[in-house]
């Protein structure tokens, strides 16, 4: 602001120097960096920063019931907006309950900063009250993290955090910060470079090697792209789009690629994988040359490595050089962010030959589409699933939880845009979804945001729905209620010849659950209920809405492909 | 060391900051692989540190390693050493039980080694070894039916011959 114009406050003390406190050094380092929403829960090591944050008008707080809330709403609110998410906890339990979500942000390389307090530098190291080595616990799982431990650091601290997490291949990174170095005195310098000499990601693709490529794509006779969340990271959408309308050549999706490209489109084959369309799996195990662009080789995805693609050239675009070659030996490897690599490689490419490769693929895509039964009186789930693309138009935000219900989500929803389809893919993490949607919906408030989560991983983090009704989010939370572990239950059923041990399910009323917290809750118990039961959540505004929609009990996920096998493995029908 | 299946060689240099050492060794550790020496040390600029890491691991995943190592924010540079030629150097210090009777022995054997005596007493030598880690392993083999009381090997040091870095 250019100057002050109000007169009614109380004169501000007199200004002695730029002298602040650390937690006042790091509520204006995070003003620099833009937060407008935290998530987070206090305690006795983060009281200073709580104390400074009270002041902040422009950085929202969100308290969340639980910490690990906090976590996976930071993940849920960056992948809605691609901004970094930012959550705070305080020392020793606050701390390890943000756990789980930091590994599922390591994992599905979600940008994101943490910030916990740590109890005073005197006592460091003895034990102290609520005393937990973070640093030392969160090592692993994060892309970095820093104890600071003097006030004036700060500024450089959360600079580095910031462009760590969000640069190169995103990912978590912790800042802890002791209760005394919060309110200690200092003059910090806001404007300090970090210095990163060991981080330097490589953004251009090399162009020989993008010539390479382009030749290889040229000359194939059954190619295929195979995408997935870096494309997102990197914001691709447009570039690989243009290269499946300049070539013709066929996409597949993987979970953390959908929305990479408008699953509507006649190039797209959608999801492939364990859970993957049986015809996408076919391409991509026939063809000769396959595009991997921002993927990671998953297990998921290509079960038994050997008999992955057996036949193929691998071109592998990926801004981590670990990645290339991990898995899989790239036959091309091309280090570099995604948008750039495709943007040059794209023009070079001349649309291959590839009619009977079509004439193939939409044999297979005719034969075996997704496709379920409704037995008598029961609620499909993937009816529910496919029902709330067609009511969505697939352009609503969808965060999943981990389980059946996220796999049928993944096949039915089409998403027709980036940064739409948020689900814990690379931990699979119970406890995300409706926390994930959370993040979301503070990210994107204009959008339709909607959560669908199974009755088993719903009960893992459902106390914040306080949270959602406190800040009256306009947020349906579909619950596919199926009484049971769904997933666990499946494998109990094909490969523990039915002992169902531990995973059939006594749950609450969830409707009356969603009541009790000052929420909307239907619960849905017969076939004809459910169109009407999602249009009214659909269009509950200023409230979140649960609807409980008591499924098939005994529906099994397919096609899959069972863990370690290959497509030749692949069960179609039970 | 003879009993490794493979033992690959990674020099790693590292900014000299708090925390380096472990988040080297942990990401060696989750990867279940057995680090057989490590050694760190100054560099010419006080500021750098270079590690020299020894794991026992098939060749086919050491640059994987590598590649690992460079993700680190505060590794520098991390350099599979494996078809490189370089050298490699390890020192050693062994106290050796003495009787007036082997002491000239032992003394000849060191001789040969090039290794010298750094402490003497009426029951025990010591003696300091440099070279590549065959070399030490054949040393203490040769000492050992005098009675080796202890031993300290500082673990291997490597760098790259000619003009190119390691
Ligand atoms: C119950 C369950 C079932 C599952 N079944 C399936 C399934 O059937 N099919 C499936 O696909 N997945 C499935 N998954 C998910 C799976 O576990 C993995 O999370 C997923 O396959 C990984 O997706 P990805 O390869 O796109 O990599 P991501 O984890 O999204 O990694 C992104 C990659 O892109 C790179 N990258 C990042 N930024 C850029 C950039 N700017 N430029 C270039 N590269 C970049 C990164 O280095 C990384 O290699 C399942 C998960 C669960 C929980
Ligand atoms: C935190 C956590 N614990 C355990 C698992 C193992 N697991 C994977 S899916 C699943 C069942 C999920 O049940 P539910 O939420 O009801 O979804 P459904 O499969 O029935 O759709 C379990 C227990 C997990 N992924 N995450
Ligand atoms: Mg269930």
């Amino acid at each position: 602001m250019a100057r002050q114009i109000t007169a009614s406050k109380p004169p501000a003390p007199a200004v002695r120097s730029r002298q602040m406190n650390g937690a006042q050094t790091l509520v204006e380092s995070l003003r620099r960096e833009g937060v407008e929403v935290l998530f987070g829960h206090p305690g006795g090591a983060s009281l200073p920063i709580y104390d400074a944050l009270y002041d902040a008008q422009d950085i929202h707080h969100i308290l969340v019931r639980h910490e690990q809330v906090a976590a996976h709403a930071a993940v849920g609110y960056a992948r809605a907006s691609g901004r970094v998410g930012v959550c705070t906890a305080t020392s020793g339990p606050g701390a390890t309950n943000l756990i789980t979500g930091l590994t599922d942000a390591m994992m599905d390389s979600v940008p994101v900063v943490a910030i916990t307090g740590q109890v005073p530098r005197p006592v460091i190291g003895n034990d102290a009250f609520q005393e937990a080595d973070v640093t030392g616990i969160t090592m692993p799982i994060t892309k970095y993290n820093t104890l600071v431990m003097r006030a004036v650091d700060i500024p450089n601290a959360v600079r580095a955090a910031f462009h760590l997490a969000g640069t190169g291949r995103p990912g978590p990174v912790l800042v802890d910060i002791p209760r005394d170095v919060s309110q200690e005195l200092c003059e910090p310098d806001f404007d300090e470079e970090p210095a990163l000499p060991g981080y330097r990601p490589v953004l251009d693709g090399n162009p020989s090697q993008i010539a390479e490529a382009a030749e290889a794509l040229s000359a194939a006779e059954r190619p295929i792209v195979y995408a997935g969340g870096g494309i997102l990271s990197s914001g691709a959408t447009p570039e690989l789009t243009a290269l499946a309308d300049r070539t013709g050549i066929p996409v597949a999706l993987t979970l953390m690629g959908k929305g990479a490209m408008d699953e509507t489109h006649p190039r797209c084959l959608g999801m492939l994988g364990m859970h993957g369309s049986a015809f996408a799996n076919w391409a991509i195990n026939r063809a000769d040359v396959i595009l991997a662009v921002g993927v990671r080789f998953d297990d998921r995805v290509t079960g038994r490595l050997k008999d992955f693609a057996p036949h193929a050239r691998f071109i592998h675009i990926d801004i981590d050089p670990a990645e290339i070659g991990k898995n899989k030996p790239a036959h091309i490897p091309i280090v570099g962010d995604a948008k750039r690599v495709l943007a040059a490689l794209v023009p070079l490419v001349r649309a291959p030959k590839i009619e009977a490769w079509w004439k193939q693929i939409e044999e297979w895509r005719e034969k075996y589409p997704f496709r379920y039964r409704q037995r008598d009186g029961r609620i499909s789930h993937q009816y529910v699933c496919d029902l709330l693309n067609r009511l969505t138009g697939g352009q609503a935000i969808v965060a999943t939880d981990v389980g059946q219900h996220q796999m049928w989500m993944a096949q039915w929803y089409k998403c027709r845009e980036p940064r739409t389809f948020i689900s814990s893919g690379g931990l699979g993490a119970m406890g995300f979804g409706f926390p994930a949607a959370l993040g979301a919906k503070f990210a994107r408030p204009d959008k339709q945001v909607l959560a669908l989560v199974g009755d088993g991983g719903f009960q893992m983090t459902m106390q914040d729905l306080i949270t959602a009704v406190e800040h009256r989010l306009s947020l349906p939370i579909f619950i596919l209620n199926n009484g049971a572990l769904g997933m666990v239950r499946q494998w109990q059923s094909f490969f523990y010849r039915g002992r169902f041990s531990s995973s059939i399910l006594r749950n609450p009323d969830f409707a009356k659950l969603g009541d009790a917290y000052g929420a909307r809750g239907i619960r849905v118990e017969r076939p004809e209920e459910v169109e009407g039961a999602l249009r009214t959540a659909l269009a509950t505004e200023g409230v979140p809405c649960v609807v409980d929609i008591l499924c098939d009990p005994e529906e099994n996920c397919l096609p899959m492909i069972p863990s370690g096998q290959s497509v030749a493995e692949m069960i179609l029908d039970d | 060391m003879t009993d490794l299946q493979h033992a690959a060689t990674i020099s790693v240099l590292v900014q000299n900051a708090p925390g380096v050492l472990v988040r080297v060794a942990g990401l060696i550790r989750r990867r279940g692989v057995n680090i057989h020496s490590l050694s760190v040390g100054p560099t010419e600029d006080p500021s750098i540190s270079r590690m020299t890491i020894v794991v026992d691991t098939a060749p086919e995943r050491t640059e994987q390693f590598a590649k690992q190592l460079r993700k680190l924010v505060e590794v520098l540079r991390a350099t599979s050493l494996d078809s490189t030629p370089a050298v490699d150097r390890e020192l050693a210090l062994i106290k050796v039980n003495v009787t007036p009777g082997t002491r000239l022995e032992i003394m000849e054997i060191a001789n040969v080694f090039r290794a010298s005596v750094v402490d003497l007493t009426d029951k025990t030598m010591t003696l300091e070894v440099t070279g590549r880690g065959e070399k030490v392993d054949a040393f203490v083999t040769l000492l050992t039916k005098y009675g080796i009381r202890e031993m300290a090997r500082t673990g291997q040091v490597t760098l790259v011959r000619g003009s190119q870095n390691t």
